[in-house]
């Protein structure tokens, strides 16, 4: 399936001297799809420590009320630190192949 | 006109006043001879309160250009000086200033690059950086050197590219000359108040500056430069138009003496080609029509002009006060025949090396180069590059 090819900008379009103008650019570069596997959050193994929440690198542990809600899927590079991080007794995380979580999402 | 007075200065010293009536906010760098000097009496202004300047002593000429692209990006009128061994430490940072089109300028005295170590001057240092994406501005004595220092400012601001300023070491760098210093007010109503369109302390606008460019990327910036570089050349005179108007002193690209009716001409870049000027006047005196074309500019390169300057001339020696090291002519040579071949210009083009590691060049030499010329123009076959002063 081949991707719909978008035109970048051109010379005469982009801010001069490799400046990027605006805060907070990093979110708009999606990063997920060098994942290889992905954490998949247990919510009824999960303590809510946040623990997973301060070690991930990427800001990709999606918290609300103080609770673990899920993973922000389009930053997270499947690092696994909050895996291997996770204190819960039998892990409130597993990793599973990014290519069977896809097959999954298609059915 | 605005008031001025006339003053002793050594080249160093003339460099140095021009800074301090400029008065940026950000001076690093690091002491070199011959260029020492500049920075040191500059220093001497911050210390006493002369300036307003923040000066950064660092460790070495990479440091000093890493602050200055600090200093700059953050938003500084942000200057420098260094030369030779300095100025080839900075090779790396100068690349980056002239990438993120930072508007610093730089004082640099014109030294042979070691090896052999040598303190004198030739053009190798500034030669080596001609690709660095620098405006590259040649003083012809101290007098260049100053006014050269107050249009870098604008230049570099209005192109959004940094400027080097150059004088040769020693020769102009300590040679005490008559010069003109403009008042200072008129000094500072010229080169006016630093507006940077993005700066990274703007807090309200805030940028990323330096950000990994890879394939998709890099070679539109590297467009957009290229750009820049082209367009510069009318900034420079612009500039030097305003210049002449306040100041009455007039520059362009590059300088055309005694060129109307020139049969043989030379082009020499720097003090040699106030040299040149002296054997210019006494072969006209001989009845000899010869021209001198100073190029001040080498960067950007005024290829269009210099060729419908040259296109009348019979003959060309072309002055290379540096050498490639390519197995055939100096970068000015070349250019210069590069220049002549896009506009489809055949002629006799001779190349002279010469004054290497700060060897003098005397009157006598640049008549001989004359005399080849006229001799070249009869049918005698020159080398294509003779390498002046040399012992065999």
């Amino acid at each position: 399936m081949a991707a719909e090819k978008i035109r970048k900008p051109g010379w005469k379009d982009l801010p001069e001297g490799d400046l990027i103008i605006g805060g907070g650019t990093a979110a708009e570069f999606k990063t997920g799809d060098w994942r290889s596997r992905r954490p998949v959050l247990l919510k009824d193994k999960c303590i809510n420590c946040l623990t997973c929440w301060i070690y991930c690198p990427d800001s990709a542990i999606i918290v609300k009320d103080g609770k673990v809600e899920d993973y922000d899927y389009d930053h997270c590079k499947g690092c696994g630190i909050c895996y291997h991080e996770c204190p819960v007794k039998g892990k409130a995380i597993k990793m599973i192949p990014e290519k069977e979580a896809k097959a999954g999402e298609k059915k | 006109m605005a008031k001025s007075n006339i003053v002793a200065r050594t080249g160093n010293e003339a460099m140095a006043e021009a800074m301090r009536q400029i008065n940026p906010d950000v001076v690093a760098a690091y002491p070199i001879t011959p260029a020492t000097e500049i920075v040191q009496i500059f220093a001497g202004y911050v210390a006493d309160g002369i300036v307003d300047t923040e000066f950064v002593p660092v460790e070495s000429e990479h440091s000093a250009m890493s602050a200055c692209i600090g200093s700059s990006a953050a938003g500084g009128r942000t200057m420098t000086g260094t030369s030779s061994q300095g100025l080839a430490l900075m090779a790396e940072m100068l690349y980056i200033a002239a990438g993120l089109r930072l508007p610093i300028v730089l004082a640099d005295v014109n030294r042979a690059l070691s090896s052999p170590i040598n303190i004198h001057c030739d053009h190798s240092d500034t030669m080596m950086v001609k690709d660095a994406g620098w405006v590259q501005i040649f003083s012809e004595n101290a007098q260049e050197a100053y006014d050269n220092m107050i249009q870098a400012v604008r230049i570099a601001e209005s192109s959004k590219l940094p400027v080097v300023v150059t004088t040769d070491g020693f020769i102009i760098s300590h040679g005490m000359e008559r010069i003109e210093i403009l008042d200072d007010k008129a000094v500072k109503d010229f080169v006016g108040e630093y507006k940077p369109e993005n700066y990274l302390l703007n807090f309200d606008r805030p940028i990323t500056a330096g950000a990994l460019d890879l394939t998709d990327y890099y070679f539109e910036h590297k467009r957009q430069q290229i750009e820049a570089i082209k367009d510069s050349k009318k900034v420079i005179l612009d500039v030097a138009g305003d210049f002449a108007a306040k100041f009455g002193r007039s520059y362009g690209l590059f300088e055309k003496y005694r060129m109307e009716d020139a049969e043989v001409a030379l082009v020499a870049m720097g003090s040699t080609a106030g040299t040149a000027k002296v054997t210019v006047d006494a072969l006209r005196e001989k009845g000899v029509k010869a021209g001198l074309i100073k190029p001040r500019v080498f960067r950007p390169f005024p290829k269009e002009e210099l060729a419908d300057a040259l296109k009348g001339v019979k003959a060309i020696a072309v002055m290379d006060r540096s050498d490639s090291m390519n197995a055939q002519e100096g970068p000015l040579c070349l250019e210069i025949k590069a220049a002549l071949y896009d506009k489809g210009i055949s002629k006799t083009v001779l190349n002279y090396v010469y004054g290497l590691g700060g060897r003098e060049i005397r009157l006598d030499e640049i008549e001989a180069v004359f005399n080849d010329l006229a001799a070249a123009i009869k049918g005698s076959k020159k080398p294509a590059v003779t390498y002046l002063g040399v012992r065999e």
